[in-house]
């Protein structure tokens, strides 16, 4: 590892200061779990590091009817998927952390960093997209706001300027009949990366065979540069009944939009009929949800053909 | 200077920031029941207790220690009484042992919060941590004697 120099500001002002004055040459530090290994594997080279752990914006993680969740930049997953909050409210958000590396992973890596490090496979990226997660970012300049979906640029690259940190992530009061999924396929439980994900969100409107799709929205993992909002997807199930039929097409459009590569993860036609068995399932998990119906968080893919995904 | 506490003993080490928290155990402190594996966080080796928080010692930068608490493997046992998990990690018997000393720091740190788990929760616990010797049976069988009778019963999980 080249030589650094280690910070702890206490305060946003003295951490953007820091990071403003190094420009290129600073990162921020929040868990680690990806900056350490990429410091030491050269591929940042920081003259300056920047622990923001210690101030207090960062570490915030509350809920209120009228902001929502705001997640700050700093939280660990395990704090997270204890929050009472977040697993009553926000289960989709559960799904994503509870299956980010295993436990000593979980205490140290946060979603901020997972969204910061703009990886395409990144398993929260899709639950933030899929919830309609805004971005808070601090500059030298103030403050700005940016939905997740417009976060990730290019695989490794974000929106932030120069100067720049992410403060938290908030994510908006969930209205009742909402229910959100997320699900990755995997060949390994831990320490490996998607071959896809995807997260799905849905608002229902009704009841019983009358139940219709308020509002859908969907977004995909590891099929593209950057994790990608299948937003034509979900709209093409607004108003539309909620049934197999509907789901699988609203499937088959997500997967018109995956752009996959092909790797030593796999082909990419068979991440492509992946991502469609994976948005059909990540619908009725959402719908299942949205019902009151309880789905299991950290279900993991290979565990082939698991009952829950299927419409009563 | 860093100081820090390790084991209940407080010391003050360098603060080189390129050195990790692995590195100050095992070198300043010479404390080498913390193994190093991969380097990368993926293999849990080097896995210690952070203010009680089971983390991969090797992504831990030395400054960020600054003022906590960490309990390596020297730290579980009490005077001469081994924790149950070691004591039961004993009883089942493990191969080399180089995995042995996260994976002990990690099962006390899962029957802390959990003291009675289910076997999938051990397994989702303790998925952070790599035995290549395939010991994982031994590891399963280990933890659930250290929580109590029935821990030679058939292994069920998948
Ligand atoms: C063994 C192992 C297993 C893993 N498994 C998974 C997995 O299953 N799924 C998955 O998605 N990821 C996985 N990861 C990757 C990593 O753990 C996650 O991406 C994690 O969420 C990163 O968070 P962090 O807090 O550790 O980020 P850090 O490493 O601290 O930061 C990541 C990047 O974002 C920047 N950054 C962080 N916070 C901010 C901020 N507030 N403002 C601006 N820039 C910021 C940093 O400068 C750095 O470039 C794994 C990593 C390891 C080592």
């Amino acid at each position: 590892m080249k030589d650094f120099e280690y910070t702890a500001p206490a305060t946003l002002r003295d951490a953007v200061k820091l990071l403003a004055e190094k420009g290129e040459n600073a990162r921020v530090l929040a868990g680690g779990t990806d900056l350490i290994v990429q410091m030491r594997g050269r591929r940042y080279q920081p003259e300056r590091v920047v622990d923001i752990k210690k101030i207090p914006e960062v570490n915030e993680l509350t809920f209120s009817p009228r902001k929502g969740l705001r997640i700050g930049a700093a939280v660990p997953c395990h704090i997270i998927y204890h929050n009472s909050d977040v697993i009553e409210r926000y289960p989709g958000i559960v799904d994503a952390a509870m299956i980010i590396g295993g436990i000593q992973i979980q205490g140290r890596a946060t979603l901020g960093g997972n969204l910061c490090n703009a990886s395409p496979s990144a398993d929260s990226i899709p639950a933030l997209i899929a919830y309609g997660a805004i971005a808070e970012i601090q500059g030298p300049q103030g403050k700005r706001k940016i939905p997740v979906e417009e976060f990730c640029v290019s695989p490794g690259r974000n929106a932030l300027q120069p100067g720049e940190m992410l403060v938290c992530i908030q994510i908006p009061q969930s209205k009742s009949n909402t229910g959100a999924h997320y699900l990755r396929f995997i060949p390994r439980n831990e320490m490996d990366i998607a071959v896809v994900g995807v997260g799905a969100c849905v608002e229902l409107a009704g009841r019983g065979k009358a139940q219709t799709f308020k509002r859908v929205r969907i977004a995909l993992a590891a099929v593209g540069p950057t994790p990608i909002f299948a937003s034509a997807a979900g709209a093409s199930l607004e108003g539309q009944s909620v049934s197999e039929e509907s789901i699988l097409a609203a499937a088959e459009a997500a997967k018109s939009v995956a752009k996959p590569i092909s790797d030593m993860r796999g082909p990419a036609e068979y991440r492509t009929h992946l991502v469609g068995v994976l948005t059909k399932r990540a619908l009725i998990g959402a719908v299942k949800r949205a019902r009151g119906e309880h789905v299991p968080n950290a279900v993991q893919e290979h565990e082939s053909a698991h009952p829950v995904y299927t419409l009563s | 200077m860093i100081e820090l506490t390790v084991n209940g003993t407080s010391h003050t080490v360098s603060s080189d920031p390129r050195r990790t928290l692995l590195d100050v155990l095992r070198e300043d402190l010479k404390l080498t029941g913390t193994k190093y594996g991969c380097g990368e966080g993926a293999c849990g080796a080097c896995t210690v207790l952070l203010d009680g928080q089971p983390v991969v010692s090797c992504l831990v930068l030395i400054g960020e220690v600054q003022g906590r608490a960490v309990t390596t493997i020297e730290g579980l046992a009490a005077e001469d009484v081994l924790h149950p998990v070691q004591e039961a990690l004993v009883a089942e018997g493990m191969q080399c042992g180089y995995c042995v000393p996260g994976m002990a720091l990690l099962a006390a740190a899962l029957l802390r919060q959990t003291p009675e788990p289910t076997d999938e929760e051990i397994v989702r616990w303790m998925g952070g941590s790599l035995c290549r010797c395939g010991g994982y049976r031994a590891v399963l069988r280990a933890i659930r004697r250290a929580v109590g009778p029935g821990a030679n019963d058939e292994v069920q999980v998948k």
